[in-house]
């Protein structure tokens, strides 16, 4: 395989939990606990899991807008960990990153204009006032805006509209990579569609490559090459989108896959119900992340050692005791 | 070159919407606190007539006149005389200038270090946060009235002696007023900070490849001002009504220059039998400082997003 264009390996993000008079840090939550995935060049990777599973954490570290705690990120070969000044700022051209909340991740006291022409800013990517408008006003068309929106502020335009402006920023410094933190979650069902069209063109058009984050599964089925289901800071099952919508391995996943309704009402799927909450993520369960919860697990191996990621087939990987 | 995407389809419903700018939408709401209009009509003739009035009402402020002395209102003095005959109207104008400089001019000292002290705070976090924190709490839990005279008695004659006596009262009051008035603002600040470092747009600048200075100028302080500007109008008040406690305690300007504060001060002797002599000032700086209080609460409704007024 070609050298790929982000690669991470062992991410490990804790937050520390300071509580008491003193502010001492009491204890840790363990967001992402070991992650590692390749993402190709074009390719969309899905990464589903609930809510608090460390998502967008994870896609956070990968654009160093926190530190992680440990482990390593690499896009096209660099470390994007040990990145400083100048290189960081430069990386920052190659990959964005788009918001799940349409509304808090639009200044509110910029326009359009000034909001996506702030990238040619910073970046230097217009020489003049009249080349940088004429850059935003193509952006606009671009993602589906008129010109003349370049001088309104956020609060006139939909949700819809938000997160195509806030499609329009990150594509102004023409990156190669866009994480996708939720970007439809929080639109009505009947944009959601207009909005991964959206994105599914401009990623033929550019050639772009996404990290695609969704809480179901229903919504990464369609836009993703590959699904990485995530379980409490962990990845579980890495497969190729059909492999894993037709052949899941990992019990969560199966799960997960049960809550998605299908088309064909003849065929029926089990609803699987998970007993209780999710754990916190301040004590993980031990051994496998997943044993409180797994209908199958067994006593004694589950809960004791966490298993290992192994190829169950080709490109299919999961990291179950007891499957593949 | 949109590809699929229907432009217009999506783009329509914008156009709808009203093209107001976030401060014109804050002056849409500001208009709707009865009150606080009245008051900010009420407040600004009061600063044109502080400007113009003493050109127009051309009598001398220190025209001594044996004659005329502790007189009532009358259409020659229409608010009076003092114990001196001097024209209380004419000294009310002048000496308005002066209160209200001094109002606003300390509002400024306040703003300007809370803003300081409140955006390195916020943005630094840690030690240096701590460290800021406490310094507001130690000014918060000082006795401010007994400091202040002392700061006054110690350096009022050495800053007169370099600027003269009426600058240099001017500026150590300004400076004094404002140098314990600033650290509401900086806890504002701060907090407004806190939590806008963490939006999303701050995010997506950071993501961008924004400095440290832009996030700041161009993102995070333009939206923390809303409370700022409300906490300004009371520091405006807060001053003038501290410059009138310490002319009234004859601690601050000295008696040739007739701000309220000192015509209180003049007129405390003389209350039984000249009632008029304390009344138009005290009037004044009622009417100042509640109007400006007003201001200041139609300001936070207008700022506030998240109070939605009947149209
Ligand atoms: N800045 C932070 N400080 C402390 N805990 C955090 C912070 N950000 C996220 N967390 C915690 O880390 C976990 C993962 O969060 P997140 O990555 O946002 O999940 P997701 O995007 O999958 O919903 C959650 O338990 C969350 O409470
Ligand atoms: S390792 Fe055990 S607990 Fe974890 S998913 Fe597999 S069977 Fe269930
Ligand atoms: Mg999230």
């Amino acid at each position: 395989m070609a050298q790929p264009l982000l690669s991470v390996r062992n991410l490990v993000k804790r937050f520390p939990v300071r509580g008491g008079v003193l502010r001492r840090v009491v204890d840790q939550v363990h967001a992402v606990d070991g992650v590692g995935f390749d993402l190709a060049s074009g390719e969309t990777l899905g990464l589903v899991g609930e809510s608090g599973c460390g998502k967008s954490t994870t896609g956070r570290c990968i654009l160093r807008l926190i530190e992680p705690t440990s482990g390593e990120v690499r896009f096209e070969g660099r470390d994007v960990c040990a990145l400083t000044g100048n290189e960081l700022a430069a990386i920052r051209r190659d990959m964005q990153i788009i918001f799940q909340d349409p509304f808090a991740s639009l200044n509110p006291r910029m326009t359009v204009g000034s909001i996506i022409g702030e990238a040619l800013e910073i970046h230097r990517l217009a020489k003049t006032r009249r080349e940088r408008e004429a850059k935003v006003a193509e952006l606009l068309e671009t993602v589906g805006l008129r010109p003349d929106h370049m001088s309104r502020f956020p609060h006139e335009f939909s949700g819809g509209q938000r997160q195509r402006i806030g499609i329009a920023r990150a594509l102004a410094v023409s990156p190669k990579l866009i994480i996708c933190d939720e970007p439809v979650s929080a639109l009505d069902v009947s944009i959601q569609a207009q909005v991964i069209n959206l994105l599914e063109d401009l990623q033929e058009k550019f050639g772009l490559s996404y990290l695609f984050i969704a809480h179901d599964l229903s919504v990464v089925e369609h836009i993703s090459d590959r699904v990485a289901v995530m379980y409490l800071g962990r990845i579980v099952e890495v497969a190729p989108s059909r492999d894993l919508y037709a052949q899941p391995l990992h019990p969560y996943t199966e799960a997960l896959l049960s809550a998605v309704p299908i088309p064909d009402p003849t065929l029926k799927r089990e609803r699987i119900r998970l007993q209780g909450d999710i754990p916190s993520p301040m004590n993980p369960p031990s051994g496998c992340h997943f044993h409180t919860r797994c209908p199958i697990a067994e006593k004694g191996l589950c809960d004791v050692a966490a298993p290992d990621f192994r190829e169950a087939t080709s490109g299919h990987w999961v990291a179950c005791h007891k499957r593949g | 070159m949109a590809g699929s995407i229907p432009a217009s389809a999506t783009a329509s419903t914008g156009a709808a919407a009203p093209r107001v700018g976030p401060w014109r939408e804050a002056w849409r709401r500001f208009r709707k606190h009865r009150l606080a209009v009245v008051s900010l009509v009420i407040l600004s003739v009061l600063v044109l007539a502080v400007l113009v009035g003493p050109f127009a009402w051309q009598v001398p402020i220190d025209e001594i006149d044996f004659t005329a002395r502790l007189q009532g209102p009358s259409w020659a003095h229409p608010m009076g005389t003092d114990d001196l005959g001097q024209d209380i109207l004419a000294r009310v104008l002048y000496g308005g200038r002066i209160s209200l400089a001094v109002g606003f001019a300390a509002m400024m000292v306040a703003i300007f270090v809370g803003v300081l002290v409140g955006a390195v705070a916020g943005m630094a976090g840690g030690r240096i946060d701590a460290g800021l924190m406490w310094l507001t709490d130690l000014f918060l839990s000082l006795p401010q009235l007994p400091l202040l005279l002392l700061i006054i008695y110690l350096f009022r004659e050495g800053l007169t002696q370099v600027v003269g006596q009426e600058l240099g009262v001017f500026i150590l009051i300004v400076i004094i007023i404002g140098g314990f008035n600033w650290m509401q603002v900086a806890r504002l600040v701060r907090a407004q900070f806190f939590s806008l470092r963490e939006k999303e747009f701050v995010e997506a600048a950071r993501a961008l490849g924004a400095s440290r200075l832009r996030l700041v100028v161009r993102h995070i302080l333009p939206n923390a001002l809303g409370p700022v500007i409300v906490a300004a109008t009371i520091d405006i008040a807060a001053a003038i009504i501290a410059e009138s406690t310490l002319s009234f305690l004859g601690l601050g300007f000295p008696p040739d220059v007739p701000t309220w504060g000192r015509l209180l001060f003049d007129a405390k002797d003389n209350l039984d039998f000249a009632p008029h002599w304390a009344l138009f000032p005290g009037a004044m700086i009622f009417l100042t400082v509640l109007s400006i209080n007003f201001i200041g609460d139609g300001l936070r409704d207008a700022f506030d997003p998240r109070r939605v007024i009947a149209s």
